[in-house]
């Protein structure tokens, strides 16, 4: 085992430090709390190996996506996945439940109130996840790392253990189809990304927040086409999917940010981490109805009077597309434009 | 049985080491193995047992090891006594641990070595030689105590090496000993390992190393120069660092690369890597090559990696290179041409440079209504956006991604003090920017315009303002920029040869005489404009002297034929 590599991060003083930690206790107390609210499905957590990969996410509606996202990563080497399902329609529940390697969770309640999910996979983790390298990522995120191709998430991890690594950055890539949404239909169960197969190469920017100690990226389709006025507001694209957990850990706001805070240096240069890209099938054609149902639900976003004009824009169909576009090819092309690094793992 | 004996030092992964153990032993040479101590012992027995058939293997006494202690150096010992004992036949011993892979035929490693009966290889170099060592001691590991791990107790270590520094503390080095270091991995021949391990001063020499930080990169290292009578300085094995200092590991995506590098044995090996398992030890013995090791191949590649990694690509911002201002690799990707007054002092300037150089030209890409693009585009590659919120939230990210998205395209525009002002400095550092100021030339569309005079003089004071202070910034000692400055009199007065240079300067496109020349706006009456602007109280001076009486320049229309500069 190398050392543990703790990057120097910009320092917080004594009582910035200790703000934190009073943040990251209520954090974990509210999720101790949100408990309560699951409901056991189907629980086969007895099956976890040692020394796993665990795949926690919370899902809605989502039978378009999961059969490939179960496929994508069980392949990627994903030992067991710990799902919790806010209450689907669409008969995900039934789906989730016969798998072999999930366990499932019901709940009814706010998924605005539980911090987006955040505080129901929270408890997940302390209980199931303390010491396994734990992934966050929503139905709709597709993790993709240097040498995917050849190289399994395993092998990635045990690296990370190597190098005394404890987390993995990854920023998310807006995938859109070329055409107007809502148009392309893709086939359930299919790999989304064979319609939703274009992205922006360029145009991010990127702030160095001190607080977390995190870089924060955003730009992409979204930002150009529905924050243009308010940059401000544009979604964050960066992200921490992946981390050796511990009991005392918690995500601040989806898994953009974790605490304890040296883990948000995912992207510091000294490091020399790999990096990743979670591809984002948010634009399947399902969006436009999608859409519509969320503005009236209001469970997205912290500040939902904001986002209104967002929704107005998705529901009306438009075409993300532009003759700048780059069309997907795979994690080297990724790598070519400078979306993700393999660091020092050549 | 073969001639070359292995010494295999394993700790983890030992199903793999196992199989690499049957490789060795099915060409017949013998493998003496040593199973570090912290190894779980039901493991350990369980491990023996799966190669209790084999003849060829034996298990020498474990100790423990731990990284950069004695450990590793007493396990080399043991085993090799060993081997020396046990199998008369073997002339060279080879040094291997667990996570190594034979890459070629065991044969043709026989073969090789049978050739050079006498040579000794392992690496060998004194310390003020070796540029490897990463962020660790060199010369002082050999005079210095470590009773610390530094591993475990970093903290202690680093206490008691700076108390030894501050005492000035010197362990005596053994007479006659000369400290040389190298890879840990070494093939040497029974005369100098017996010499080694049978010299009446072993227990002295021992009972030093045993106190040196990193013994195994020294003691054989070290000892070998003592008997050898001839060292090639260089080891059989492959193996690489990062450039943090810790060793590289081998894939399967790797595969190719370690085929073309030719030599005998790599490491480490990732004990996942089904292919390369697959791949180097079950191919049949093939062709034999005959070639000699050839790590070059893949030196160049890693170097090229480590490049990237510590220096990245120039003029690419991304995440990962983060937080560093200032230590870019360039501050943008490729040269780029920046024009001020231009297109205001000739009426079709950008439509005549982008005709005459080939090169993309927009017009003020920091305009306050946002980016005017060429062509009029609204968005140009890598979907980068010129509404002017979008671009004005960090401008200078807006300034790079445009020159890293058009790479291979050369990229002009306008600028001018009506632009938002806030990437000067960046501009005026970067050595890839071509700066053309005319100064002044603000004022032609004011005197154009149709406004009210009190307004255009308001005006007037701001631009003249913003434009001093952003001359101030190109004439800074830390402008690093290619910067020409013309008053907007002087420009008028003779403006070829300067258009001319500029031409020049963009590139082989435009290496050639300039035979149209822009159509220069009729100034007639622009004197008398900055007279009045004079008698308003406001001092219009970075224009240069305008004779109120206009005439010369306006009479130029249509251009002046053009000269030959040569």
């Amino acid at each position: 085992m190398a050392s543990p590599a703790v990057p120097d991060l910009p320092p917080l003083g004594l009582t910035g430090a200790y703000k934190l930690r009073w943040k990251r206790r209520r954090l974990l107390w509210r999720s101790l709390r949100a408990r309560r609210q699951l409901r056991k499905a189907a629980n086969r957590t007895a099956q976890i190996p040692n020394d796993p990969i665990l795949c926690f996410a919370t899902v809605r509606n989502e039978m378009g996506r999961l059969p490939f996202y179960l496929e994508h990563y069980r392949r990627a080497g994903v030992s067991h996945f710990l799902f919790v399902d806010n209450a689907s329609t669409d008969g995900t529940a039934a789906y989730l439940a016969a798998q072999p390697d999930v366990s499932l969770w019901h709940t009814g309640a706010s998924y605005r109130g539980s911090r987006f999910g955040v505080d129901w996979l929270t408890w997940l983790q302390i209980r199931y996840g303390h010491g396994a390298w734990c992934l966050t990522a929503d139905a709709d995120e597709i993790l993709t790392y240097p040498h995917a191709d050849s190289r399994s998430l395993r092998d990635l991890t045990r690296w990370l253990d190597q190098q005394g690594a404890a987390s993995f950055g990854a920023m998310m890539l807006d995938m859109y189809p070329k055409g107007a949404l809502g148009t392309q239909a893709s086939a359930p169960g299919a790999d989304p990304f064979e319609t939703l197969n274009w992205f922006d190469a360029g145009g991010y920017t990127w702030e160095y927040l001190d607080k977390f100690g995190q870089v924060s990226i955003r730009g992409g389709p979204r930002k150009r086409m529905f924050f243009r006025d308010s940059p401000d507001y544009a979604p964050h694209l960066h992200k921490v999917p992946l981390v050796r957990w511990n009991r005392r850990y918690a995500y601040v706001s989806s898994s953009h940010t974790v605490l304890p805070r040296h883990l948000n240096a995912v992207f510091d240069t000294r490091l020399n981490r790999p990096t990743g890209v979670l591809l984002h099938s948010k634009f399947l054609d399902e969006i436009v109805g999608k859409s519509a149902e969320e503005k009236q639900r209001r469970q997205h976003f912290t500040h939902t009077d904001r986002y209104d004009a967002y929704y107005d824009a998705l529901i009306a169909g438009p075409d993300l597309w532009c003759e700048n576009s780059v069309r997907y090819e795979g994690w080297r092309q990724l790598e070519q434009l400078g979306l993700m690094t393999r660091g020092s793992w050549q | 049985m073969s001639t070359v004996g292995v010494v295999m030092l394993v700790h983890t992964a030992l199903e793999r080491a196992a199989q690499v153990v049957r490789h060795w032993t099915a060409a017949g040479c013998p493998v003496v193995l040593h199973v570090d101590r912290n190894v779980d012992h039901r493991v350990f027995t369980r491990f023996r047992e799966t190669l209790a058939d084999d003849p060829l293997v034996r298990f020498s006494a474990r100790h423990r090891c731990e990284w950069g202690t004695w450990g590793i150096v007493a396990a080399s010992q043991s085993a090799s006594e060993m081997m020396l004992a046990e199998f008369p036949g073997v002339h060279h011993v080879y040094l291997a641990s667990g996570s190594c892979l034979p890459l070629r035929p065991i044969e043709e490693l026989t073969d090789y070595l049978a050739a050079r009966p006498r040579t000794d290889f392992i690496e060998s170099a004194t310390t003020a030689d070796v540029p490897w060592i990463v962020g660790g001691l060199s010369h002082e590991r050999f005079t210095l105590r470590f009773p610390f791990s530094w591993k475990r107790h970093r903290y202690l270590f680093d206490r008691y090496v700076e108390l030894q520094r501050k005492l000035r503390f010197k362990r005596r080095i053994p007479q006659g000993l000369v400290p040389h270091m190298g890879s840990q991995w070494w093939c040497l021949t029974r005369q100098t390992l017996s010499a080694i391990l049978e010299d009446p001063e072993r227990p002295a020499y021992d009972a030093y190393f045993r106190k040196v930080w990193i013994p195994d990169e020294s003691y054989f290292q070290t000892l070998a120069r003592q008997y050898s009578g001839n060292i090639e300085s260089r080891s059989l094995t492959l193996s690489k660092f990062d450039f943090q200092g810790k060793p590289h590991i081998f894939y399967d995506d790797h595969l190719q690369l370690l085929r073309r590098s030719d030599c005998f044995v790599a490491r480490k090996i990732w004990p996942h890597a089904e292919r390369l398992y697959q791949a180097f030890l079950t191919d049949p013995a093939g062709a034999m090559k005959r070639t000699e090791p050839n790590p070059g191949k893949i030196d160049r590649i890693f170097a090229k990696a480590v490049e990237r990694r510590t220096r990245g690509r120039p003029g690419l911002y991304m995440q990962s290179r983060f937080p560093g201002h200032g230590s870019e690799n360039g501050i943008t990707s490729s040269l780029y041409s920046v024009f001020q007054g231009f297109s205001e002092l000739f009426e079709d300037f950008e439509t005549w440079l982008a005709r005459t150089t080939g090169a993309r030209v927009h017009g003020h890409i920091f305009a306050p209504e946002g980016a005017e693009f060429s062509e009029g585009q609204s968005l140009v590659n890598g979907c980068l956006k010129g509404s002017a919120k979008m671009r004005d939230y960090n401008p200078e990210s807006f300034l790079t991604s445009l020159i890293w998205n058009t790479r291979g395209e050369r990229q002009c525009f306008q600028f001018g003090p009506r632009d938002n002002q806030a990437v000067n400095w960046l501009v005026a550092r970067d050595s890839n920017a071509q700066i053309s100021v005319i100064s002044g030339a603000w004022a032609v569309p004011l005197f154009k315009s149709n406004r009210n005079f009190t307004e255009l003089r308001q005006e007037a004071a701001r631009l003249q303002q913003i434009e001093a202070e952003q001359l101030k910034v190109l004439r800074s000692q830390w402008t690093k920029a290619r910067v020409r400055i013309w008053s907007m009199a002087e420009f008028a007065e003779a403006p070829m040869e300067p258009l001319q240079t500029i031409i020049d300067e963009i590139g082989p496109l435009a290496a050639r005489h300039l035979s149209e020349a822009p159509k220069m706006t009729d100034l007639e009456g622009f004197g008398q404009f900055l007279q009045n602007l004079k008698n308003q109280g406001m001092h219009p001076y970075l224009m240069g002297d305008f004779p109120v009486e206009q005439g010369s320049v306006s009479k130029q229309t249509p251009p002046r034929k053009p000269y030959l500069v040569r």
